[in-house]
């Protein structure tokens, strides 16, 4: 047996609080490298907030953020994502003029230095990365799409591999199956499930039938705090979180609102 | 097959446009010159308000900046300085000795560097202490105005240094060359026209670029660079930069045109009205906003000296029929319009680039 | 003449223009809030208002003439902004900057309009007998200060009209809406609330008030086609400074853009003035770049 690994990240006692209205209190958090983390709870439990903390967009209240061994908290956004955290947005932050090889390419780019970008020449290991994110994420044949002419579900994915283009060690996916059919549900776990190794991932999501599919180590948040950790069954077995969060004791499906 | 019958249309403009002098008469000319000189402006606008999304209606500024910069060399060229001669307005307005400010511009190096680099850089700072807090879109253009109506009442205002309302006119020589001939006008039309092309093709390459594709990106979301780990800001302070530089160039150039550069070509007014050539052309395609400032300067030209209240009515309908129903301008309605602006011309029409959420 | 009575005025002076920023600038800010647009023809909305306060006293001389322009420029102002909101604004709405330009486009053709059916000079509005007086201080410490009834007719008619507004907005059921859409348009209108139309309601009853503010331009100074070129500049200041759509946000900035020009123009001439207004101005986005008052927003693009 190997030793457990040092966590890649870990919210230490985090509280967020939106001018009296506590988002987040006293979460506790660490993620293994490589690993899959499942974040699930009831609209308004505080899922979102809690990625918005961990990108910078909301800074906490009390409590500290720390990454690689290294104090986050208050590092400007752009700065902890070369550190190497990327996420994808609930609603798909596709950058819509912009092509399907385009958004990947200014994803992939290594060096961010705005200075570097006077060259019409892309670094052949950059082109490459988007060429095989490009094949990851089954979009060959809309490489020269723009982005605002895919599908949803293609929005899904084309942001899901943005955000691996960036080679980040951890990746949030929030709600990546967010308007999706049963079938492209699917291929969105099998797409996840090929990330874990290389990435950290922590997914936030609703649907119970994909995150049995992921069956990874869930965490339940409620009213800004932490529930229950476990695995699925777990969660599942658990008595307190079928009351908070599956609504009906002996119904399998959460109430998605 | 398609490529190739743009070139050729892009081929003949140019010979059509280097011939120009031998083709038109000299009144034609310098009005054609002017709206050249314009048109390098517009195509800075095109760079920030088309592919970065940041509009500005206060180029006016810059435009004035590079002017003034020029002309005030102008009135120095030929004046014994040492001697203490000072530029007739100023002998007018009873200053008895030349201000420091003026002093640098007795050089015409340093003139024509400060054309270049004082608009640039007063406008990457400018842009620069606005967006680093994110401060942007409707708050810029706002801002950017109020930058227009200071800047055109401090002109006006400081009569003894700036000439005031009337401005800096009465121009003769520069390194030494007569600019009042005939023969300089032509001179003056192709360097204008040098210019032009340079800055068209210079920004082409640009567009094509990282840089290009980056600045596109921004425009998309802001938020969404940054939070692939790029930060938004520098590639929007260089496009608004440019676009400064470039509207002193055209300042520079229109000067040498008109012999005369006044507050009235700064204000609010002029400067929302460069806008709208661009607005009218295409803001997602060079040689839209070339297009564009020559059709709206020479259709004002026409119209406001013999109806001048019809030009403003006409103005005025013009802002509002082409923002809302051709904001791709007349770029957008080629098919092969190139570049974004197919995508714009789309993306505009339903309303897919909201800001407001 | 005191110093400090000097000083006093100009505060005075300080609080009667940034009345004025706070009536032409409510509509704009209200607007921006529930749209996030702005209306370039906003400052015609103040000419307006000027124009309908001169008709009025044509047809109801008299001392109270004025007293009916008032409703006369809030009801006309409020009826144009309505369909220039329907015709215009809202079809551009989600492209805020496509917004501003058409809407210059429908400022220029109304100042065309006006130069044609006025002429360019202007008309002169004559204030009425019992508005015609100064409070004048004649002894003690503020001796020699002048305060113009005008002056002080403007301060109220502000006052009056900032309370019905905070009224209207947290009071009535109209309000609430106003709110509702204002924090969350797709929620709201899930709920069953039109925005649209309160989208049109609160554009209109903007504009009705930069109609009002109108009226009292014209007791300053004669009304001219660019009358409201003149105040429309800081009254966009005034948005930028206040903070999304609050009315708390938009006295205040009005009052520290009022103030701060005022008294800074005991010092230096007004084109100065108004060069180191925009330095406080960029100074103050240095400081707090959202405005007076804070929202937050949830949106990735806000």
């Amino acid at each position: 047996m190997n030793a457990i690994p040092a966590p890649i990240l870990m919210m230490e006692h985090v509280t967020v609080d939106f001018d009296g209205f506590k988002a987040l209190t006293d979460v506790s958090l660490s993620l293994t490298p490589g690993d899959l983390r499942i974040l699930i709870g009831p609209n308004g439990a505080g899922k979102s907030t809690l990625c918005d903390t961990i990108i910078g967009r909301v800074r906490p209240t009390a409590g500290r953020i720390m990454f690689k061994d290294q104090d986050i908290t208050s590092l400007a956004e752009q700065e902890i994502v070369r550190r190497g955290i990327c996420r994808k947005f609930q609603t798909p932050g596709v950058l819509p003029t912009l092509s399907v090889m385009e958004n990947l390419l200014v994803s992939a780019r290594k060096n961010r230095a705005w200075w570097r970008s006077f060259t019409t020449r892309t670094p052949a290991a950059e082109t490459a990365r988007a060429e095989e994110i490009l094949h990851q994420i089954g979009l060959e044949d809309r490489r020269d799409v723009v982005a605002a002419d895919l599908a949803h579900g293609e929005k899904q994915w084309l942001e899901i591999g943005m955000v691996v283009a960036t080679d980040a060690d951890l990746l949030l996916l929030d709600e990546p199956t967010a308007g999706m059919g049963p079938q492209d549900t699917q291929r969105t776990a099998a797409l996840i499930l090929k990330l874990l190794g290389r990435h950290a991932v922590l997914v936030i999501d609703h649907d119970m039938s994909f995150v049995e599919t992921l069956n990874g180590y869930v965490t339940v948040l409620h009213q800004g705090q932490i529930l229950k950790e476990g695995s699925v069954a777990e969660i599942r077995a658990d008595a307190q979180v079928r009351a908070v969060y599956l609504g009906r004791s002996d119904d399998d499906e959460p109430a998605d609102a | 097959m398609k490529m190739r019958v743009n070139q050729m249309i892009g081929g003949v403009v140019v010979l059509l446009g280097a011939a120009a002098p031998w083709i038109i008469n000299p009144y034609e000319l310098s009005l054609l010159g002017r709206f050249l000189a314009l048109s390098i402006l517009a195509m800075g606008i095109m760079l920030t308000w088309g592919e970065a999304g940041i509009l500005s209606l206060g180029q006016g500024v810059f435009f004035g900046l590079g002017g003034y910069a020029l002309a005030m060399h102008l009135k120095l060229a030929g004046l014994n300085l040492a001697n203490g001669d000072m530029p007739d307005f100023m002998v007018w307005s009873g200053v008895s000795a030349l201000p420091a400010l003026w002093y640098p511009f007795a050089n015409p190096v340093v003139s024509l560097a400060c054309v270049v680099i004082v608009p640039g850089g007063f406008a990457a700072a400018f842009s620069w202490l606005v967006f680093r807090r994110r401060v942007g879109g409707v708050y810029f253009a706002l801002i950017t105005q109020a930058l227009a109506l200071a800047f055109s009442t401090l002109l006006i205002s400081q009569q003894a240094y700036t000439g005031g309302f009337n401005g800096l006119t009465d121009f003769s020589t520069l390194f030494g060359f007569d600019i009042t001939t005939e023969g300089a006008a032509r001179v003056i039309y192709w360097v204008t026209f040098g210019f032009v092309l340079v800055t068209y093709f210079a920004l082409r390459w640009l567009l094509m670029s990282r840089y290009g594709v980056m600045l596109r990106a921004t425009r998309d979301g802001e938020n969404r660079v940054r939070f692939l780990g790029h930060d938004p800001v520098p590639y929007k302070v260089v496009a608004f930069g440019i676009a400064g530089a470039l509207a002193g160039i055209g300042g520079a150039l229109f000067t040498l045109h008109s012999g005369v550069v006044s507050p009235a070509l700064v204000g609010v007014v002029p400067s929302i009205e460069m806008v709208v050539w661009v607005a009218v052309g295409g803001r997602n395609i060079l040689w839209g906003a070339i297009a564009g400032t020559l059709l709206v300067n020479f259709a004002k030209d026409q119209i406001s000296s013999a109806l001048p209240s019809l030009w403003l009515y006409g103005l005025g309908a013009l802002f509002i029929l082409a923002v809302s129903f051709l904001p791709a301008g007349i770029a957008g309605l080629f098919k092969d319009g190139g570049g974004s602006a197919r995508v714009m011309r789309r993306l505009l029409s339903r309303k897919a680039l909201s800001t407001a959420e | 003449m005191h110093e400090s009575a000097f000083l006093l005025g100009q505060v005075f002076n300080g609080f009667s223009v940034a009345s004025l920023f706070i009536l032409a600038a409510l509509g704009l800010a209200l607007s921006f809030g529930l749209m996030r647009v702005i209306n370039m023809a906003h400052g015609e909305m103040l000419m307006l208002g000027g124009y309908l306060a001169y008709m009025t006293l044509q047809i109801v001389p008299g001392p109270l003439g004025i007293l009916v322009a008032m409703p006369v420029a809030f009801l006309g102002a409020g009826l144009l902004g309505g369909i220039l909101e329907w015709a215009v604004i809202h079809r551009l709405s989600a492209r805020p900057l496509d917004t501003l330009l058409a809407t210059w486009g429908v400022s220029l053709v109304l100042q065309q309009a006006a130069r044609n059916l006025f002429g360019a000079i202007g008309v002169e509005v004559t204030a009425p007998r019992w508005l015609n007086h100064t409070v004048s201080v004649h002894s003690g410490y503020f001796k020699g200060l002048d305060l113009p009834d005008t002056r002080i007719f403007i301060l109220i008619v502000a006052a009056f009209v900032l309370g019905g507004i905070a009224l209207l907005i947290n009071k009535t059921r109209l309000g609430l809406y106003v709110r509702a859409v204002n924090q969350d348009r797709a929620t709201a209108a899930a709920m069953g609330v039109n925005a649209r139309l309160i989208d049109l309601a609160v554009f209109a009853l903007g504009t009705g008030v930069a109609g009002l503010a109108g009226v009292i331009l014209a007791l300053l100074g004669p009304v001219t086609p660019t009358v409201g070129q003149n105040y429309i500049v800081p009254a966009f200041l005034v948005v930028i400074l206040g903070g999304l759509g609050s009315l708390v946000g938009t006295t205040i900035a009005s009052l520290m853009i009022g103030l701060f020009t005022a008294l800074i123009e005991i010092f230096v001439d007004v084109s100065v003035a108004q060069v180191l207004l925009l330095v406080f101005v960029i100074l103050f986005i240095q400081i707090r770049p959202q405005g007076v008052i804070t929202v937050r927003t949830r949106a990735l693009e806000g």
